[in-house]
């Protein structure tokens, strides 16, 4: 290659270029990570608002009608616009430098599956500013709340989602593209790093599952302007068929949001433990079990809606058994620190609050999964607090400790210890205090997506309030800790960096070079 | 830097636990209430007592693991020296985590189950009511007793909007609650109107999602008697917070006269349904119904919501022929919000709210719509 990337002294419509035009797999990979970060402070914007109008019984702040459209808007932000693009976005940072390859297989491609994003979630957010209002009727759109009664940018939603999953459907035909074409010479299945096999497996999920989302919202579309009534009871459709089509999305889809955290931490762990990951071949096995499971227990978030008993006996059964396959995994993490020599640097100390706080979210959801209870906890803070537990502290801490740990390959700097330290506290213990009094609300019977509650709720709501904001907080801190690494961080030149990392991006110089693996390594 | 973390680590857990506390003296209300009620049904026992056991469970493997854990974590420190093996693989403990946390799943399926079968033994109920989710209310009709009402949210939108203090029993109270008799087994069956609610008494262990277009059952016994409260738990628009559920459950003789009570009041209704109101009763009376069951769309002054919901003021349907308001308002519009109200509103109500629209915001067709018009149009079908 004659000369590197555009930089800003080329002037800017060269720099701009660049990211419009660029398929450079690390290119792509930072354009991602800084929309998730974005789409990460929109949606956090809007729990703000929800936990402040939360703070106090009574309506204060906002308008129920807004207060719907902001918990639906909050969801959908950050399921598919933060937590998805973030691991998107690491795939293709890392993918590539991990399995020994020049760059991803479709690299046009690659720049399309980005670049219709920043649409999809401008014409969404775009529905706020709109007559009607933005969506209001929750992330899991239940028709015929959004079909009938929805408002009419109910169709840019529609459009908007169509948008997204075309481009994860693209994003996942490129992963598998790479990781079964391009693997460097003796980079066998059974020696790719764990990130790799769980997004191996987790890019077929979002293949398989992604049609189906697009198959409800299209059938919403055709309900709402061409006269069909897949949900309308009074044309002969069914609101409940709604609920399947979704959740046989919607149970998948949290397992792509899990699996790449669960690949991260399974990097870091054995990293700052100086020592292998204990039991790899269980832990494709366990991923690969969780994938396969993960299509046959969607009706669990649907046990009140009066299948017959049989069906809810089934539904029990087979969720109850996601925990073996998950149990496996926490094991092999602790197994994998047992006899190590540990240390903890700031991504150590979120990958160990994972482990932690994502059993604990574990233990919640077996709970939820014993049905004759789940009729009590169902749509209640309790569960809220569950997917919380497994999708901030579980997806959310994996990506800042993800972030943490491969910021000195990308930049060549490294990032402030105590600050990152200060941060994990700070996010640690308002995430607890945020979350574990959600546990009591949902159990003293507090329903979800409610704008006013009791005044037996008042307390625990006002401590959920104050962690909540402590915990927006921690995410500034974060903010500018990575920009401060980038402008002044100490460099780094070992291509180490890590004393225990192992891997063929350790390989590579630091910060890693535009183009890496032009020629193959040789992986023994 | 450490130091620092640490304190306030210290001083949020201060914080938190002077909140606890100040929850703790609140008392009276479910203020401290951590877990979940016991409840006074077979049903809401049996979902304590499994959450119980799983929740027990849960804690001592929790203990355990995460004791383990914690040990290594001092334990194997570098700072402390330790030096790392090297070990990745031991079938045998892969084994023993699979087949260990199976067994325990299988020991647990056998109460779940049976809890399970508690929930689902809907037969041979002593009294049927259909329940019915409305936005923002409920309708409970007692099947064969020719008894049917509505039941609303009672606290005031002052309240609400911070403009009064908040009453004891705040979001917690309705218009007219549903009322069982203590000993008996009621079944629940339960629907919806308009989009899907969701039916939920803590205190029974009933929570049943109520769909348009289906029924679902759910059954309660209690002996004690006493007023349980409780929720809509499906999002179902911008009054879901605010749809409570009231239960009141009466010893038998009671419940008898109250039942009594009601009927007379149906037949008393039935005998004045041919009663002419004036001009001015039916504005009265309408305004009140269309502030209460219509403004929440249509808005006070019969604006609407521009894109959402169509105005009345100056509308064709409300200047038209009365007819067809009759439809609108009787059979709704389907394929939209507007609701058929037919069921939702006695006939004078109707009326009263028809004349009103016609009559209300410079809207002025003089015309008057009486309680047998609207009889006269239904039974015209
Ligand atoms: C041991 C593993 C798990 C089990 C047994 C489990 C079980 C359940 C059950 C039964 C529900 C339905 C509760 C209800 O609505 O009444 C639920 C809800 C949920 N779970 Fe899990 N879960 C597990 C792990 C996870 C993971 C790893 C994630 C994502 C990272 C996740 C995300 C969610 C979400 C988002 C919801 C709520 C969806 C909604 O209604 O908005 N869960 N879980
Ligand atoms: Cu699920």
């Amino acid at each position: 290659m004659a000369h590197g990337p555009a930089t800003l002294a080329d002037g800017w419509v060269k720099y701009a270029s660049r990211w419009i035009f660029t398929t450079n797999h690390k290119d792509i990979g930072t354009l991602y990570l800084w929309f998730s970060f974005a789409m990460f402070i929109l949606g956090g914007a809007f729990a703000m608002i929800i936990r402040a109008e939360l703070f106090q019984p009574g309506m204060q702040l906002i308008e129920p009608e807004f207060f719907n459209q902001m918990t639906t808007m909050h969801g959908l932000v950050m399921v598919f616009g933060a937590i998805m693009p973030a691991f998107v976005g690491l795939a293709n940072w890392l993918i590539p430098m991990m399995i020994g390859a020049p760059d991803m297989a479709l690299p046009r491609m690659n720049n399309l599956s980005f670049w219709i994003l920043p649409f999809a979630f401008a014409i969404l957010v775009a529905t706020l500013f709109m007559e009607g209002g933005g969506p209001n009727f929750g992330w899991t759109f239940y028709a015929p709340l959004s079909t009938t009664y929805a408002p009419d940018t109910v169709n840019y939603f529609i459009f908007g989602v169509h948008i997204m999953g075309a481009s994860s459907i693209m994003g996942s035909i490129n992963i598998i593209a790479t990781v079964m074409n391009m693997r460097a010479p003796g980079m066998t299945y059974m020696k790719m790093p764990l990130f790799v096999w769980t997004w191996l497996i987790t890019a077929f999920l979002l293949v398989a599952v992604m049609p189906v989302l697009a198959g409800a919202v299209t059938m919403m579309l055709m309900d709402i302007n061409f006269g069909t009534s897949f949900f309308d009871a009074a044309g002969g459709g069914d609101p409940v068929l709604f609920q399947h089509v979704f959740w046989f999305f919607g149970h998948p889809e949290v397992y792509i949001i899990i699996l790449p955290a669960f690949g991260v931490v399974s990097q870091i762990i054995p990293t700052f433990s100086r020592k292998p990951l204990f039991g790899y071949s269980s832990m494709v096995y366990a991923t690969a079990s969780i994938a396969f499971m993960s299509f046959i227990v969607w009706a669990h978030h649907m046990f009140t809606v009066g299948m017959p008993i049989a069906g809810e006996l089934y539904f029990m059964y087979a969720t109850m058994l996601i925990a073996v396959p998950t149990g496996v995994k926490v094991f092999n993490w602790i197994t994998t620190m047992y006899k190590g020599a540990l240390t903890y640097e700031t991504p150590m100390l979120f990958s160990i609050a994972f482990v932690i706080l994502f059993t604990f979210g574990g233990f919640t959801g077996l709970m939820l999964s014993i049905a004759a209870a789940d009729m009590q906890y169902h749509d209640t803070y309790f569960v809220v607090a569950h997917f919380h537990y497994v999708m901030v502290a579980g997806a959310v801490f994996s990506g800042t400790a993800a972030v943490y740990y491969w910021l000195p390959k990308w930049c060549g700097k490294m990032y402030d210890e105590t600050m990152g330290k200060v941060q994990f506290w700070i996010a640690f213990i308002g995430f607890n205090i945020a979350f574990m009094p959600q546990h009591f609300l949902g159990l003293a019977g507090m329903p979800r997506r409610y704008a006013d509650y009791g005044l037996q709720f008042a307390d625990w709501n006002m401590v959920s309030s104050i962690g909540a904001f402590m915990y927006g907080a921690a995410q500034i801190l974060f903010l500018f800790n990575v920009i401060r690494t980038i402008t002044h961080g100490k460099p780094v030149n070992d291509p180490q960096v890590w004393e225990g990392a192992e891997g063929l991006e350790w390989t590579v110089d630091t910060p890693a070079p535009y183009h890496t693996f032009e020629k193959p390594p040789e992986v023994k | 830097m450490l130091k620092r973390a640490q304190a306030l680590f210290l001083r949020s857990l201060g914080a938190l636990l002077a909140l606890a506390a100040v929850g703790k003296a609140n008392a009276e209300s479910a203020a401290s209430q951590l877990n979940m009620p016991q409840g006074v049904t077979e049903v809401s026992q049996a979902a304590y007592d499994i959450h119980m056991i799983m929740m027990w469970i849960c804690t001592v493997i929790g203990i355990a693991v995460f004791g383990f854990m914690f040990y290594v974590m001092y334990a194997h420190r570098k700072s402390r020296g330790a030096v790392a093996e090297n070990f990745h693989e031991n079938l045998l403990v892969e084994l023993l985590w699979t087949i260990v946390p199976a067994i325990i799943l299988i020991v647990m399926a056998i109460p779940a189950t049976t809890a399970l079968l508690k929930v689902y033994d809907t037969e041979n109920a002593d009294i049927d009511i259909k329940v019915t989710g409305y936005q923002w209310k409920w309708q409970y009709e007692y099947l064969g007793e020719g008894v049917k009402f509505m039941s609303e949210l009672r606290t005031s939108q002052d309240e609400i909007y911070g403009r009064e203090p908040k009453g004891e029993h705040y979001l917690r109270e309705v218009t007219e609650p549903l009322v069982i008799p203590a000993g008996k087994k009621v079944r629940f069956l339960i629907t919806g109107n308009d989009v899907i609610h969701s039916w939920w008494v803590p205190d029974f262990g009933v929570k049943r999602d109520a769909v348009p277009g289906l029924f679902t059952s759910a059954w309660a016994k209690t002996d004690k008697v006493g007023t349980y409260v409780g929720e809509c738990t499906e999002l179902c628009g911008k009054g879901h917070a605010f749809m409570p559920v009231v239960v009141e459950v009466k010893e038998q003789e009671e419940y008898d006269q109250w039942l009594a009570a009601k009927k007379q009041e149906a037949a008393e209704y039935a005998s004045t349904i041919g009663k002419q109101w004036s001009f001015d009763e039916l504005m009265a009376k309408g305004e009140e119904v269309y502030n209460r069951s219509c403004a929440g769309c249509h808005a006070v002054n019969g604006e609407g919501i521009p894109g959402v919901f169509p105005a009345l003021k100056d509308s064709a349907i409300a200047l038209g022929p009365v007819e067809e308001h009759l439809r609108v308002v009787v059979d709704g519009v389907s394929g939209t919000a507007m609701q058929a109200f037919a069921d939702q509103l006695s006939e004078a109500d109707i009326a009263a709210v028809i004349h009103y629209e016609r009559n209300a915001w410079g809207n002025d067709m003089g015309d008057i719509t009486q309680p047998v018009d609207v009889l006269n149009y239904k039974q015209g079908k």
